[in-house]
């Protein structure tokens, strides 16, 4: 780490500085152009997360985020996309240094802790459906199935990308295009789990405590 | 080495030239990430459950935990760093955080506010058999 800060001090003194270079690579172009629409992304969800804030307390009558959530199955989740979120920086190490047995290897755990993840929230939302909790029971709900459902969505679109990177990896190698969308996966997978990160303190853990 | 000095893109720890260097640094680097993460998240259910700590000043520890986890997310997992090839990223960044803000806290006071002034349900029932009388 230290060899990496000394190069990285020496090139800013003595190299022209981006815009004298002229256009960047394509590389950083795409990543940053895809950093743009996470953030954008994110915005999209801050909205929902202010939705669900305002709506926390609209309970109707109904059953309260106390009774319905079970923190355990949350912890596990938790865990889930946070290993799905390692296992996903390993596979782009491994991409860089093109070894493509462990550019599966982390692709396939990536896969597997990201399903668990999914099919274990789609158990909760069904669970809570069954207990008569559904969307439509009161704004709380409403808002708590909008704002986890369009993450676990989400999600869902993650693993569908992920299959298919892997199908043009096996097919196509590592070409500098299938290289970038595997670089704008991983961002939109780390994405993910800062989302979360804010999800399960704001609904699950602020929901439990109140 | 690389003959210009490009930004960087968000996600690459190091230039597109030097990538394929220093594999087991990078290893090493989201396992810290992956360490400090699951610390900060065992301390969010601990805090989230025990009774020891003073209840009102529970939600507040959880968001600084919840907003530090974040910040080793962006660091350790994004590369965000504050190095001069980092500055468009940082900016974005900031940009978006920004608006983060504005929504939750814009939302938050003008609805709190709204609940304050509207009136008490016990006065909004009373008003309905007079209103039904007139017509």
């Amino acid at each position: 780490m230290n060899i990496a800060v000394t190069t990285d001090h020496f090139d800013a003194e003595s190299l022209p500085s981006a815009s004298e270079a002229g256009p960047a690579p394509k590389r950083v172009v795409v990543a940053y152009g895809f950093w743009i629409f996470l953030l954008s992304d994110i915005v999209m969800f801050s909205a929902l997360f202010a939705g669900y804030a305002v709506l926390m307390h609209a309970t109707a009558g109904g059953p309260t985020g106390a009774t319905l959530f079970d923190q355990s199955s949350v912890a596990i989740e938790t865990g889930c996309l946070l290993a799905s979120s390692y296992t996903c920086g390993l596979m782009s190490l491994a991409i860089n240094s093109r070894r493509r047995h462990a550019t599966y290897l982390g692709a396939v755990l990536t896969f597997v802790l990201g399903a668990a993840f999914l099919a274990l929230e789609i158990h909760e939302f069904a669970t809570m459906v069954a207990l008569g909790a559904a969307p439509e029971r009161s704004a709380f709900l409403s808002a708590f199935f909008t704002l986890v459902g369009c993450h676990g969505l989400h999600v869902g679109i993650g693993l569908i990308w992920l299959t298919i990177m892997m199908a043009q990896l096996a097919i196509q190698g590592f070409r500098p295009i299938v290289e970038r969308r595997l670089l704008c996966f991983s961002l939109f997978w780390h994405a993910l789990d800062i989302i979360w990160v804010g999800l399960f303190t704001v609904v699950y853990l602020m929901g439990v405590s109140s | 080495m690389t003959a210009t000095q490009y930004d960087r893109a968000p996600g690459d720890r190091s230039r597109p030239a030097d990538l394929q260097r220093g594999a087991p640094q990078g290893v090493l680097l989201y396992t810290i990430g992956l360490g400090l993460a699951v610390i900060l998240t065992a301390t969010s259910f601990w805090a989230a459950n025990t009774s020891l700590l003073w209840p009102p000043g529970v939600p507040l520890g959880l968001a600084a935990l919840a907003i530090t986890q974040m910040g080793v997310h962006l660091v350790f997992f994004l590369h965000i760093t504050s190095g001069p090839d980092n500055t468009n990223n940082v900016l974005a960044l900031a940009f978006g955080v920004l608006i983060v803000f504005l929504v939750i806290t814009g939302s938050l006071w003008i609805m709190t506010n709204l609940n304050e002034n509207m009136m008490p349900s016990s006065e909004l029932m009373s008003l309905h058999p007079t209103t039904t009388n007139h017509h």
